[in-house]
């Protein structure tokens, strides 16, 4: 084992893949080799792949996914970085309408459509209003992507790997905090699944399902939580869509109890999706009401005190888990 | 440009096959033969026919929600999209895409991008692959000078040129953008102008004589082939029917439609095919004959495919397994 960064995990994953197979190219702004994107991750990469495989975008989102797309249709393997996730708006006709539609309403003249686009979500960083936000659900409800969000460098840089060799669009959502954060990574391949979650941390008393970087705030509150000898089990669906609806299920059969926690504003998001999974699947089990811990229904400020109200946060997570457990 | 006798006598005859085929469309739409609605190209004939004859079987191209005639001039077999049109199992797309989504991969039709201007970045995608992988191949993107007005035809126009791609944007401005006219939209005369601002060369072509759209498209895939980039093409033509069929047309002055008609592209071929010597009444005939028996076999073999069966909605969502539900 040895330890990265976040950014160094995520870049073995492309290189790596890029190094395997030669129809995989890398379109990102600012993707020149010292640069190597707006967060740097890509660094290297046109350095050792040269300026046919790694493109230096100009700044039209819709533009080059839809490059993307057409180069999908006709055998590449584009990987597209859209910065900050708020800018997939920009492009959404080109994600929802183009992207998660032609191979379906084509029928069946296109067998894959290899598309990865990653893409950096996520508050806390005062960046504002319009770089900030966790926009996962809107892409989650679109039948023809998939979407992953893992929560730390190792998941990163496996089920980044799947993506790029799965035969459909995946959007590999990051989020911005876990760029300080560092990885543990074996030495040789490996890859993590899509479609697949885990069990973060085990625990009988309560089910407590994290998106993203959100795992990590309930890995800490339940080892908090821990020393009152409360069980709380931590579960990291790390694929979105598809999502691993029998772990949750397992899960809260066992502790009668959940609690789920994103970023994102309540209404739609996913939490809402798991809590009606949970209420169709173990409805009998249930010991209590579910709670979801999100992000306040405001736009995201700038100011520290504002955008730090507009979070969750361990003393929102700990309050809702003390709630259904009463 | 001397174009041999076969092209001239192809291309008309590619023209009539469009024409006969829409005005099937019209009459079984009209009967009721089709879900959903339709758009047909009827009057702007020469702009698919010349386009696509300056293309390979091997080269792409994205079409629109009014395909049809794109798709045909491409090779894209007429009872597979006639059965599409009737929603059947044996559509070219399997009865999944319809009237707007045409698109056959096998001769290079990449889909009916029914979002106006959305196919334009998609077909420098596949010039893209065809630069990458040195294929030769080009890709030409249809659109109208309504979709022109689209911000992606924009961001498409400026990556093409910047990375220097073999792309032809081909907008058939056919004086309408939906229901309204052109002039509510647009205050140039020809597209071709802003092909500058984006630095490539904008061809402005007689959408009305295919052998000048002909000649402007094998200027543009040229230039495309000599890895010159991309090359934006007006081709000013007229639709002569509504935005869909049935559309009223309340906002067409009187007269228009009938200057237009005057104009027509395949009596402008025939004309110059008879003062050629290429082509008589009995040729003319002949060739109306094979065509409409083509387009009775392809309703014959729409009828009698089936619709789509219910678990057909299931499938390619995915290409792989999605995993748990």
């Amino acid at each position: 084992m040895r330890e990265v960064k976040y950014w160094k995990a995520f870049n073995e994953a492309i290189a790596e893949e890029m190094r395997r197979d030669p129809d995989i190219i890398y379109l990102a702004e600012d993707a020149r080799g010292a640069v190597g994107g707006p967060f740097a991750m890509a660094k290297g990469l046109e350095d050792e792949f040269g300026g046919s495989r790694v493109f230096d975008t100009p700044d039209s989102e819709a533009g080059f996914i839809g490059v993307a797309i057409g180069a999908a249709m006709t055998g590449l393997r584009p990987v597209v970085d859209i910065s900050f996730s708020d800018f997939l708006l920009v492009a959404a006709d080109q994600i929802v309408n183009q992207m998660a539609k032609i191979r379906y309403m084509t029928g069946e003249n296109y067998t894959r459509l290899p598309i990865v686009i990653h893409t950096m979500s996520g508050a806390g960083m005062r960046a504002g209003s319009q770089h900030s936000q966790s926009l996962e659900s809107w892409f989650v409800h679109v039948p023809g992507l998939k979407l992953v969000a893992p929560s730390n460098g190792y998941d990163l840089k496996g089920i980044m790997k799947s993506a790029i060799r799965d035969d459909d669009p995946v959007i590999v959502w990051l989020h911005k905090a876990m760029l300080r954060t560092k990885a543990s990574l074996p030495d040789e391949e490996y890859l993590v699944p899509i479609g697949k979650g885990k069990v973060a941390r085990e625990g009988n008393d309560v089910t407590v399902v994290g998106v993203s970087h959100m795992v990590n705030l309930a890995l800490s509150v339940a080892q908090q939580m821990a020393k009152e000898g409360i069980g709380v089990e931590v579960i990291d669906p790390i694929s979105l869509s598809p999502l691993d609806k029998n772990l949750i299920v397992q899960s809260v059969r066992k502790t009668g109890r959940l609690v789920t926690v994103h970023e994102a504003p309540r209404p739609c998001a996913i939490g809402a999706e798991i809590a009606a999974v949970v209420f169709e699947e173990c409805f009998d089990y249930l010991e209590a009401p579910v709670r979801r811990v999100s992000g306040e229904y405001t736009p995201i400020p700038y100011s520290p005190t504002l955008e730090d109200a507009y979070m969750p946060n361990a003393r929102k997570l700990e309050a809702a888990i003390r709630e259904v457990l009463q | 440009m001397t174009v041999p006798k076969e092209k001239l006598l192809y291309m008309y005859e590619m023209m009539v096959r469009i024409r006969r085929f829409e005005e099937k469309v019209k009459e079984l739409f009209k009967a009721g033969s089709f879900p959903g609605w339709t758009h047909v190209c009827i009057g702007e004939e020469a702009g698919a026919v010349g386009a696509c004859s300056a293309l390979n079987a091997d080269d792409y191209i994205t079409a629109t929600h009014r395909g049809h005639g794109q798709n045909i001039a491409k090779g894209v077999p007429l009872r597979g999209i006639m059965a599409e049109l009737m929603g059947k199992r044996d559509g070219v797309c399997r009865g999944k895409g319809g009237s707007m989504h045409i698109g056959d991969a096998s001769v290079g039709a990449m889909g009916g991008i029914a979002i106006l201007g959305a196919g334009t970045p998609i077909a420098c995608g596949a010039a893209l692959t065809a630069k990458l992988k040195g294929t030769g191949r080009v890709a030409l993107s249809f659109f109208g000078e309504g979709a022109s007005n689209q911000g992606v035809v924009h961001e498409a126009m400026n990556i093409a040129a910047l990375w220097k791609l073999p792309v032809i944007f081909f907008v058939e401005s056919n004086q309408w953008a939906e229901l309204s006219r052109r002039s509510s939209h647009l205050c140039i005369e020809t597209l071709a102008l802003r092909a500058q601002g984006y630095g490539m060369p904008g061809i402005t072509a007689d959408g009305n004589d295919v052998l000048a759209v002909y000649e402007a498209a094998c200027r543009a895939v040229e230039r495309a082939r000599k890895g010159e980039g991309p090359t934006l093409i007006d081709s000013i033509t007229y639709r002569w029917d509504g935005h869909y069929v049935g559309d009223p047309v309340v906002l067409r002055p009187e007269g228009e439609l009938e200057e237009w008609m005057k104009k027509c592209p395949i009596l402008r071929l025939e004309r110059k095919l008879r003062e050629d010597g290429l082509l008589d009444d009995k040729r003319r005939q002949e060739i109306e004959t094979k065509v409409d028996g083509e387009i009775a076999q392809a309703v014959e073999f729409g009828r009698q495919s089936p619709l789509p069966p219910v678990e057909d909605l299931y499938t390619n969502v995915y290409a792989s397994p999605y995993g748990l539900r």
